[in-house]
C-alpha cells in the first residue's frame, strides 16, 4: 500500500516546520508527513550569514527543534527526500527516489534556490552562495583561509556575510549592478547609511557595476572582472543575488504561478487541497501597494504556516500579519516593519550619523514602513502603525523625542465603517 | 544542572532542568511549552517569548534593558513583571525560579 499522510508538507525550512509544530501544538489528530530534500533536522536560516557562519553559534543552537522533540512528536520527518512530481487530481506526489505519498492536504514550503549568477566562471571552486546550512559551513570553513571576498549583489544576505568577513579579518569588496545597496528592500536613505557603514569598516561597496566574469586558475576562483574592465582579486566569490522560488512541480501540476505560486488570502493555491506557504508563495497583502506580494522573511514563513494549520484545524483566518524583518551588520541592528514599495515621501527621525535613526515610508500621511537603525522604539511603533493603517501628523514625526504613536491623526484599518 | 518551574497559560506547572546559560525562550520551545514562540530566534524583534517573573527572582537578574521594554509595550498583556523569555540566561543563582507564561 502507497505511503498516505492526512497532511503532507514539502520544504523543512521556517514555513514547512512552523507548520507541523503547530499542527502538532494544536492537537491535530491526522497523520502529518514533513519532507524535505537537506538531510539536516530543520534548522533556523537567519543564522546562516550572521553568527553560525562566523562560529559564533554551533549546529545545535540553531536548530528549530531538538532531536527529541521530532521523535516524540509523531509528526513523521522525512529527510532527504525531494519531491518531484505532483498529481492533483489522485492527491499523490511521487519523489525523486520514485516513491508515492499520497495526501489529504499537501502544503508546499519548498522555498527556493539561490540564484546562479550566468556570466563565465560562475562553476570555478571557490564560488559560493548562501542559502543552505551547508553553503554556510563550507564559507565558515573557507573563513581561516581567505584572504579576500567578493561579493556579488548588495542584498541583505551579502552585506551579512561581507559584515562577519570583515570582522574576521577578510578584506571585502561589494559588488552591486543597481546604483545603490538594498535598493529592491529599502529607500535611499538607508542603502545611503549602509554603504557608509561598510566602507567604514574597511570594505569597498562598488555600484552601478555588471560582473562579466568570474576569473580563475587552475579551476579555482581568482577575482571578478567588472563591466568597467576592472578586475577586483579575490579568492571566494559570493554569490547573492536572490532567491528563484521553487514553483515549478506544483506549476506542471496546475498551480497558477505569477512570481510564486498563487494563493488566496488563507493560502490555499488554485488546485484543490494544495496550499502554499512561504518564500515560494504570492499571497494578498493589505501591506502592499500591488495588493499581492511573495515574501522572503522568517515572519512570513511563520505567519503563514499558522494561517494554514488554523485552516486545516478547523478555524479558517484570512492573512493578515504585518511584515517585518531584521538584519545584523557588524554593531548595527536595522529592523523594517512594512513593505515600503510605492511610499511618495519619507521622514528621517534622528541623525544617522550618530548610528541611530528611523525612516518612515509614507503614502498621504499613511505609515506604510519604518526602518529603524538602532532605534528599538520607532520600529515596534512603527509596526504597531502599520498594522493600524494609521495616518501620521508628518511634521509632528519630524522630532524624533516626539513618540510615533503619539503622532497618529486616524487609522485605515480598524475605522468603523458604517452600516 | 539549573530547574525552572513554568506555569502555562493553562495554570500548569512544569519544573524543567536547563543547562547554564541557556535563555527561557530557548527552554520553553525546546520543551514545547505552549505561549511561547520565539518567533525571531531571540534577535527582539518579536515579544512572542514573552513571560512574567516576580519577586525573589525579579531581584537576581538584570533588569529589562530599554530596547526590550519598548518590545514589551505593546503587549496586551504586560505589566510590571513582564521580561522577554530570550533575554533572561537561567543560571545557578536561577536555580528554582518561578516563570509563568501569560
Amino acid at each position: 500500500m502507497a505511503v498516505y499522510y492526512d497532511t503532507l508538507i514539502v520544504g523543512t525550512g521556517h514555513a514547512g516546520t512552523q507548520l507541523a509544530v503547530s499542527l502538532h501544538n494544536g492537537g491535530y489528530t491526522g497523520t502529518v508527513g514533513l519532507v524535505g530534500s537537506e538531510t539536516e533536522l530543520p534548522y533556523e536560516r537567519p543564522p546562516l550569514s550572521k553568527g553560525y557562519m562566523s562560529g559564533e553559534q554551533d549546529d545545535d543552537e540553531i536548530l528549530i527543534r531538538s532531536q527529541s522533540f521530532w521523535d516524540e512528536s509523531g509528526i513523521d520527518l522525512r529527510l532527504g527526500e525531494e519531491v518531484t512530481e505532483v498529481d492533483a487530481g489522485s492527491s499523490t506526489t511521487t519523489t525523486r527516489g520514485g516513491e508515492h505519498i499520497g495526501f489529504g492536504t499537501l502544503v508546499w514550503a519548498a522555498g527556493g534556490t539561490a540564484r546562479r549568477i550566468p556570466v563565465p566562471g560562475s562553476n570555478l571552486r571557490g564560488v559560493r552562495s548562501l542559502r543552505t546550512i551547508a553553503d554556510a559551513r563550507l564559507l565558515r570553513h573557507s573563513a581561516n583561509s581567505v584572504r579576500r571576498l567578493a561579493v556579488i549583489g548588495g542584498g541583505y544576505i551579502g552585506l551579512e556575510a561581507a559584515a562577519k568577513f570583515t570582522e574576521l579579518g577578510v578584506q571585502v569588496t561589494v559588488v552591486e549592478a543597481l546604483p545603490r545597496l538594498l535598493a529592491r528592500v529599502t529607500g535611499q536613505e538607508i542603502s545611503d547609511y549602509i554603504a557608509q557603514l561598510h566602507e567604514n569598516h574597511g570594505v569597498r561597496i562598488i555600484l552601478n557595476s555588471g560582473v562579466e566574469e568570474i576569473t580563475g586558475s587552475k579551476g579555482h576562483v581568482t577575482g571578478v572582472r567588472l563591466a568597467s574592465g576592472e578586475h577586483v582579486p579575490a579568492d571566494l566569490v559570493l554569490v547573492g543575488i536572490g532567491l528563484i522560488p521553487s514553483c515549478r512541480t506544483l506549476q506542471e501540476a496546475g498551480a497558477a504561478v505569477d512570481n510564486g505560486i498563487v494563493t488566496d488570502a488563507f493560502c490555499h493555491s488554485t488546485l484543490p487541497n494544495i496550499y502554499a506557504i512561504g518564500d515560494c508563495a504570492n499571497t494578498p497583502s493589505k501591506y502592499a501597494q500591488t495588493g499581492r506580494v511573495r515574501l522572503e522573511s522568517v515572519q512570513n514563513a511563520t505567519d503563514q504556516a499558522k494561517t494554514v494549520a488554523a485552516a486545516i484545524l478547523g478555524d479558517a483566518r484570512p492573512y493578515t500579519a504585518p511584515p517585518w524583518f531584521w538584519s545584523h551588520q557588524y554593531d548595527t541592528k536595522i529592523q523594517t516593519a512594512g513593505l515600503q514599495t510605492g511610499h511618495e515621501t519619507t521622514i528621517i527621525r534622528g541623525n544617522p550619523a550618530e548610528s541611530r535613526f528611523s525612516v518612515i515610508y509614507l503614502k498621504e500621511n499613511e505609515v506604510l514602513a519604518v526602518d529603524a537603525v538602532n532605534m528599538m522604539r520607532d520600529y515596534v511603533q512603527g509596526r504597531n502603525l502599520v498594522e493600524r493603517g494609521a495616518r501620521i501628523d508628518a511634521n509632528l514625526a519630524k522630532d524624533p523625542d516626539v513618540p510615533l504613536k503619539d503622532t497618529v491623526v486616524n487609522t485605515a484599518h480598524s475605522a468603523v465603517i458604517p452600516a | 544542572m539549573p530547574t525552572v518551574r513554568f506555569t502555562t497559560p493553562q495554570g500548569d506547572v512544569k519544573e524543567i532542568g536547563a543547562s547554564d546559560g541557556e535563555n527561557l525562550m530557548k527552554i520553553a520551545v525546546q520543551n514545547g511549552l505552549p505561549g511561547i514562540e520565539g518567533e525571531c530566534g531571540g534577535e527582539m524583534n518579536c515579544a512572542t517569548c514573552h513571560v512574567y517573573i516576580t519577586e525573589p527572582w525579579k531581584s537576581r537578574m538584570r533588569s529589562a534593558s530599554v530596547d526590550e521594554n519598548d518590545l514589551l509595550e505593546f503587549d496586551d498583556k504586560v505589566c510590571a513583571d513582564s521580561r522577554l523569555g530570550c533575554q533572561v540566561k537561567v543560571t545557578a543563582a536561577l536555580d528554582g525560579m518561578d516563570v509563568a507564561i501569560p
